[in-house]
């Protein structure tokens, strides 16, 4: 068992967001992409948590839906232990390869069906992945996921609306864990839920990992709680991956300036008073990204090159101010 | 000593229902001295919300007020006729709420959102007021002010739509702002700017503010003073960073623990187990004592009064004897 267990490579993904075909004949306007995902490379290893950290727009449940084949890519490709995905699997094979990853959604009512009883819920991807399982069996096995999630197994009678946030949160885990995934991608589990509730779920979720050996994409806007989860974090600015590094390395030296902006934005909770600097402009619309690095109208190292050429991902930071060391320490 | 700018004794806000009586919020005791920044910190449902609308008089029939009384400047006005209410309203006391998209009229501009607002609580002529109104947006820094006053509230972005907010809560220079969770739409970055406006601009105009958030974060940036509510009631209040830094209620010992830290990497965040009661369940006694590490006999059966163990701190909790009442 060598080698990442998923494998990004060059990943893009447009959206057409053109008017509809008359208005765009009457009013001569061209078609129109959003460039959602554009160019993005990572690779996950066996048993980390591989986090996507940013702000709206910057393209990351776009990179969940992506990996899990909710949306095909536009280009690129995505390895899962070394099997290729986009070249669209056959039957069999898919399905082989799907009960290795799942997927938990951030509204846990809206990924729940509300007219199902909590064991229908959880025991479907057992009925979908192990048909030959009997219904005793199935029964156990639910029981089985609900005290693993710290539910009980009498709670599998009731339906999603008789829980708490908190506890439907932990019902999509348990469906999640069913089909026993290697890989789980998480998108925002826990920003619909309050802070000491989120504290159980983050808790639970590394306890899970530790004992089943899991392997996480955790994609969070939450820079405290991606610290806190993961091994390695990649930045999103805009579709494009700013920074890759280690969760420790990045907490420590943030190399990109957007990284570096985002680090002083964070709410100074341990009152520290550490030296900030002030946040500059905003997020630009995806439909008109500036040209050249994205992020130059906000960036205080901005020169010309910025403003023209596109930089890329070269160990572990995509700018060019780091590159040619304009960077102060 | 200065008179508080606001006062708040008592308030108990209840719902009557088919099953009974539900009290959102009971028995809030609260000063904000004038150019104060009061946060209010608590999990959903813990009526921080409500006890902000139960002070501008915005609860929602067939909840009602059932005791205590609000004072602004030594007035009373929970008990004002709908009109007077309105009156102030928007002239002493300002709102920002969480999604600035409600706040604003989709179908006017914002030009004649901030006049109309402006001209409501303030005799100026139109073009006076135009003119104030171009001054505030340009205050709450958006940038070609006297351009981008014509536009529609969709032409701006979410940040710069909570400022044109600010800029309606400001207009009529009050003595309170009420916001309730300003940023909870925004993105981090966005969120750090919008808190510096607010802040500035209040200090700048002497005016209050009641911060009414979930995000311990935002409160540490911001507050001079906070209240952790629990359950409908204060659990705690005290100078920020006191009660941030030694908490002296287990609630808000549990959920300083419960919130990941950039600065340092625990392998476990320490979690309170179980969840807020809803508000037909909440125990006899402290509300708290099912999921508190440090519950005691007394604390099943009694519920606590918010009493000040230390000068300038108020705690609701047994843990703090009455006799070190000060």
């Amino acid at each position: 068992m060598s080698g990442p267990l998923l494998d990004v490579r060059n990943l893009s993904r447009r959206f057409d967001v053109s008017k509809p075909w008359l208005n765009r004949k009457i009013e001569g306007l061209e078609r129109l992409y959003v460039k959602a995902v554009d160019d993005v490379s990572f690779t996950v290893n066996r048993g980390e948590t591989f986090a996507l950290v940013g702000e709206s727009g910057s393209g990351k449940s776009t990179i969940a839906r992506l990996i899990v084949g909710l949306l095909k890519p536009t280009a690129g490709e995505i390895f899962f232990d070394g099997q290729s995905l986009a070249k669209g699997l056959n039957g069999a094979e898919a399905r082989r390869l799907r009960r290795r990853f799942q997927m938990i959604f951030q509204d846990p009512l809206a990924s729940l069906n509300p007219r199902w009883r909590v064991t229908d819920i959880i025991a479907e991807p057992l009925r979908v992945f192990e048909g030959g399982m009997a219904d005793r069996e199935r029964r156990l096995r639910v029981g089985e996921l609900l005290t693993l999630v710290g539910l009980s197994p009498e709670d599998g009678v009731k339906f999603p609306h008789q829980f708490s946030g908190g506890q439907r949160q932990r019902i999509a885990i348990a469906r999640a864990l069913a089909a026993r995934p290697e890989f789980i991608v998480c998108d925002e589990p826990t920003s619909a839920l309050d802070v000491s509730v989120q504290a159980q779920i983050l808790n639970l979720m590394k306890d899970l990992q530790r004992e089943f050996g899991l392997t996480y994409v955790f994609i969070s806007h939450n820079l405290q709680v991606v610290r806190h989860m993961s091994d390695q974090i990649g930045v999103l600015y805009l579709g494009r991956l700013a920074e890759v590094n280690s969760a420790a390395g990045l907490f420590a030296a943030p190399r990109h300036p957007y990284t570096r902006m985002l680090l002083d934005a964070v709410p100074d909770i341990e009152m520290t008073g550490r030296g900030r600097r002030k946040v500059e402009g905003e997020i630009p619309s995806p439909l008109s990204p500036p040209p050249g690095c994205t992020f130059h109208p906000r960036c205080p190292l901005a020169n010309d090159r910025c403003r023209r050429e596109v930089p890329h991902l070269r160990a572990g930071v995509a700018c060019h101010a780091v590159e040619e060391g304009r960077v102060p320490a | 000593m200065t008179e508080p700018l606001l006062s708040v004794r008592g308030l108990t806000v209840e719902f009557p229902t088919r099953h009974g009586i539900l009290t959102a919020v009971e028995d809030i005791d609260l000063d904000i001295m004038p150019g104060e920044v009061l946060g209010m910190v608590g999990e959903s449902g813990a009526g921080k919300s409500m006890t902000g609308n139960a002070i501008i008089g915005l609860i929602e029939p067939p909840g009602r007020i059932a005791r205590g009384e609000v004072l602004l400047k030594g007035q009373r006005i929970d008990n004002l006729p709908p009109d007077e209410m309105r009156a102030i309203r928007g002239r002493r006391i300002g709102m920002i709420f969480q999604d600035p998209l409600t706040s604003l009229n989709p179908l006017y501009r914002i030009s004649d959102q901030l006049v109309e607002t402006i001209r409501t609580h303030l005799p100026l002529s139109r073009d006076a007021a135009l003119k104030r109104a171009i001054g505030l947006l340009d205050d709450v820094g958006i940038p070609d002010a006297a351009r981008r006053i014509d536009d529609y509230p969709h032409q701006f972005s979410g940040g710069m739509r909570q400022r044109v907010v600010i800029a309606l809560a400001l207009c009529a220079e009050p003595d309170l702002v009420i916001a309730d969770e300003p940023t909870t739409a925004l993105d981090v970055s966005v969120q750090a700017q919008i808190i510096e406006v607010m802040k500035q601009l209040c200090a700048e105009r002497g005016a209050a503010i009641l911060l009414v958030t979930h995000d311990m974060g935002v409160i540490a940036e911001t507050a001079d003073r906070v209240a952790v509510m629990y359950a409908g009631r204060i659990a705690e209040i005290g100078p920020v960073r006191d009660v941030i830094k030694h908490a002296m209620h287990p609630y808000t010992a549990g959920l300083m623990g419960a919130i990941p830290r950039l600065g340092e990497n625990l392998d476990r965040l320490s979690q309170i187990p179980g969840a807020m009661p809803r508000l037909s369940a909440i125990p006899q006694g402290c509300a708290f004592n099912p999921r508190c590490p440090r519950v005691m006999d007394r604390c099943r059966v009694d519920r606590p009064g918010l009493l000040e163990p230390v000068p300038g701190r108020r705690v609701a909790c047994w843990l703090y004897p009455e006799e070190a009442q000060a």
